[in-house]
């Protein structure tokens, strides 16, 4: 159940498993994610579906380590088993033929927009991507996205790669130089999909942004999730996580992911501490 | 004994936790009886040839019956004669609102006009099934030859737990397919530890595991598997999905930091462990908590709340305290551990400071006016009176509604207008065919009692449709 087949470092701290859900496999679409608990002790914690495959019965996960539960993760090899899978989860993305799409992903965000990128692909879309990251090390995935792009596009903040400058520099440039775009997609940190989303509103361009607040069911039961869209409450879990993303209210979704800031580095640091015994535990002997 | 005899004996009083001990522990809070209390209650009965009790009581246990069993001292045969209507009584003598149910008329209390002098039928019901789950008393029950055929329970909540004990004791295979990583439904995820010891609700799982049901986790029908999908597979279905989507009071202010609908705050601190310290799941440990609401849902935020850490809780709620519908323990025990209740005042706002963080609330102060649809007297707002109180964690208790993933996952299924499945009274039949519902998928937010009440009714007419159709295949 649930054993992790493969496992790749893709540098920076992303690490990317191919886990068996057989039954998460056949019936994922891309925009869906999963919940997962790694040890029968740990946190619930939602993972986007990166990708599937219905053959082997088998799902891949790309997981950043940020706090206590993906360091967790990332201790596990392959063979070991991931304690908790549940999903698929959320609606699928809405794709279509729409012409031409434009996918703007940041930092681990191009894992969770990789399989829509090629849905799109697939649905005859002319697909233009957008990658943006602090500096060329922190990039991720864009081999992949290249396989499933038309034209790609590529920024860092330092310029150590591609062009210097923001992922809205590389939108503006694109629309200034005659690209239309009907639809985009952004998935990345919240205050680059705020941003590109002003900067998409103002261009005229409908857009979607897939929403990662803090969940622990994913059914719709604790309402965790919530945030507030076109001036209503949603639940990112079932009504989401892709919301039209000239109508969320990121403010006040930036500020709820940091509820528990203080817990998490409390938690990760007694994490690390753990890890660090054990180490000189057994330098020791 | 004679009944003038009986009528003398005061009610045994329950040994409890201390408040000023049980508030820094999650461990349950009455002991229980012991044997010798068991009987002197037992003898406080009349054996009534009316039996009021069993006429309250919405599953119609044969009251008067066990706690006979228990003056004779056979708890075997006690325990036996609940399970032949009621499969969960370590739950239900702890969580049932008996004040309004079997003690509701019982003739003791209407002797001494009290009802706070009815016998403890729930007390005693939770003795014998204590007794059974200590003693491993549990009668693995002779399983008829199999059936071959297959019912899909989907939910492990009171309702979904009772069909798939009563099918699989009739020679059917039970699959249950949950949601979550833990069984129970609301029992697991909700009613805290020191009102249900989660153990409790585990062994009554396990017992099903060893009759034969096979559990699925991590399982949300509607999305890991199609209803369809369920549908082909099963013989019949059977919706006991609840109540789980909490309602918002939609006022300014809900999406602050520390705001919490009390379905996350249990969760995290029941499900999740969050009352341990050193827990990953985190929860904001509030010095002040305003909790909304009056029922059992907010008096579990509430004392959870304190069992957290919390200085000051209050409860605000809109009505007064006649109309709260919480049971009378849960507010006896509430009050004795310190908890202020704040009666007719309805929040208007909540407040919160430049970072986002809740600081208080400000609150109207209502009065009562003429009884509503519910027969309780409607309260309204008196003009100008608004008051602020401060608070660093609110929690949201004004009740749950159906959880819609299915009904949106099954587009035939008729629903009423406030979001629950329609069933045939009698058989709890949906309108498609071969699929079943009760509890609070039906009901709305109930009861547990009412929950596994329908988890019977519709046990017994899966029954029969299965049976049904397999004759009819024969002919
Ligand atoms: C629908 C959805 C899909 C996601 N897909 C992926 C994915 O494919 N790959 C991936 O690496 N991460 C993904 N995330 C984010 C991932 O869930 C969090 O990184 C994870 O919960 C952090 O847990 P932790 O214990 O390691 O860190 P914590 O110590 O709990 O948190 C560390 C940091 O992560 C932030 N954080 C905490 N919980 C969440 C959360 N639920 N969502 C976002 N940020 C959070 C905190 O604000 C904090 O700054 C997704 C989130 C959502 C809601
Ligand atoms: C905090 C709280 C305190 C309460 N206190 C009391 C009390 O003291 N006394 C009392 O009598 N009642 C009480 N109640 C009410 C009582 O718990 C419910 O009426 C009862 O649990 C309903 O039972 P159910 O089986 O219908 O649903 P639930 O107990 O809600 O169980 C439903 C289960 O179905 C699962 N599920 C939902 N959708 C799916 C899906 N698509 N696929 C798979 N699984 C799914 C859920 O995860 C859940 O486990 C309380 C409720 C709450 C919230
Ligand atoms: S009404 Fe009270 S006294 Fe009469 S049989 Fe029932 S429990 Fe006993
Ligand atoms: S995660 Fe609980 S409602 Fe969305």
């Amino acid at each position: 159940m649930n054993t992790i087949r493969k496992r790749e470092e893709l540098g920076c701290n992303v690490i990317r498993y191919v886990v068996d859900a057989p039954i998460i496999a056949a019936h994922r679409k891309p925009g869906q994610f999963v919940i997962i608990r790694v040890t029968d002790h740990s946190e619930r914690i939602p993972l986007t579906i990166a990708d599937a495959n219905p053959d082997t019965g088998t799902i891949s996960l790309i997981v950043q380590s940020v706090g206590k539960t993906t360091r967790e993760m990332a201790m596990l090899k392959p063979g070991d088993a991931i304690h908790d899978i549940v999903g698929p989860l959320g609606r699928p993305t809405h794709i279509q033929q729409f012409g031409t799409v434009l996918c703007v992903g940041g930092g681990i965000g191009i894992a969770p927009l990789y399989p829509i990128a090629k849905g799109m692909k697939e649905a005859g879309n002319h697909v233009i991507t957008i990658l943006g990251a602090r500096t060329r090390d922190l990039l991720i995935l864009e081999d992949d996205m290249r396989s499933v792009s038309d034209e790609i596009i590529v920024t860092t903040d330092d310029g150590s790669y591609g062009t210097k400058g923001l992922v809205t520099d590389a939108i503006r440039s694109l629309v200034s130089g005659g690209t239309h775009i009907d639809q985009a997609v952004v998935i990345g940190p919240p205050l680059m999909m705020k941003f590109t989303s002003l900067l998409t509103k103002e261009l005229g361009i409908p857009t979607m942004a897939s929403l990662n607040p803090i969940m622990i069911d994913g059914t719709g039961m604790c309402g965790g999730c919530r945030v507030t869209v076109g001036g209503e409450v949603k639940f990112a879990c079932v009504d989401g996580p892709e919301f039209d993303a000239h109508q969320v209210d990121w403010d006040s979704m930036i500020r709820r992911l940091g509820t528990y800031r203080t817990a998490e580095q409390a938690a990760a640091e007694r994490y690390d501490h753990q890890c660090r015994v054990g180490l000189d535990a057994k330098e020791s002997r | 004994m004679n009944a003038a005899d009986r009528l003398k004996l005061p009610p045994v009083v329950m040994p409890e936790q201390e408040p000023a001990e049980r508030i820094h522990n999650v461990r349950e809070v009455p002991f229980g009886f012991t044997p010798e209390m068991a009987l002197q209650e037992a003898q406080r009965c009349l054996h009534c040839t009316n039996q009021p009790c069993v006429k309250g009581c919405p599953v119609g246990v044969h009251i008067p019956d066990f706690i006979q069993a228990i003056e004779s001292g056979d708890y075997l045969a006690g325990i036996g004669i609940i399970k032949q209507t009621n499969l969960l009584p370590a739950v239900c003598g702890r969580v049932c609102p008996q004040e309004d149910q079997c003690q509701k008329d019982c003739t003791v209390g209407k002797a001494h006009r009290d009802i706070g002098q009815a016998v403890q039928v729930g007390q005693l019901e939770r003795f014998l099934a204590d007794w059974e789950r200590e003693n491993h008393a549990a009668v693995i029950p002779q399983i008829p030859p199999t059936s071959g055929k297959r019912v899909a329970v989907i939910g492990s909540g009171p309702a979904g737990l009772t069909v798939a004990g009563d099918l699989i004791k009739l020679g059917h295979a039970v699959t249950v397919f949950e949601a979550l990583h833990m069984p129970g439904g609301v029992l697991g995820y909700g009613i805290p530890e020191f009102r249900l010891p989660k153990e409790i609700v585990y062994q009554e799982v396990a017992y099903l595991t060893r009759l034969g049901v096979d559990f699925q986790y991590n399982t949300v029908i509607g999305k890991s598997l199609t209803v369809d999908e369920v549908r082909k597979d099963y013989d019949a279905v059977f919706i006991g999905s609840g109540a789980g989507l909490p309602n918002f009071l939609h006022i300014p202010g809900e999406s602050l930091l520390g705001v919490y609908s009390a379905n996350e705050y249990l969760t995290r601190a029941n499900l999740m462990h969050a009352y341990n310290e050193d827990s990953d799941t985190p929860i904001l440990r509030g010095k002040s908590v305003a909790v909304l609401g009056g029922g059992n849902v907010a008096m579990d935020s509430a004392r959870t709340a304190l069992r957290l850490g919390a200085h000051r809780v209050m409860v605000l709620y809109r009505r007064s305290e006649e109309e709260m519908p919480a049971r009378k323990e849960e507010y006896h025990h509430a009050i004795q551990e310190g908890i202020e209740f704040h009666f007719l005042e309805n929040p208007l706002e909540i407040l919160g400071n430049d970072a986002g963080w809740v600081t208080g609330l400000t609150v109207q102060k209502m009065q009562l006016g003429e009884p509503d649809a519910s027969g309780r007297r409607r309260p309204l707002p008196i003009p100008g009176q608004t008051s602020s109180v401060s608070a660093d964690v609110v929690v949201v208790a004004i009740g749950n509604n159906p959880n819609p993933l299915i009904p949106a996952a099954l587009p035939g299924l008729q629903m009423n207008k406030h979001g629950g499945i329609v069933t045939d009274e009698e058989t709890m039949e949906t309108s498609v065919p071969g699929v079943f519902a009760g509890g609070d998928i039906v009901l709305g937010a109930a009861t547990v009692i009412l929950a596994m009440g329908q988890g019977r009714q519709a046990a017994r007419a899966i029954h029969a449709w299965l049976t049904r159709t397999t004759e009819t295949a024969k002919g």
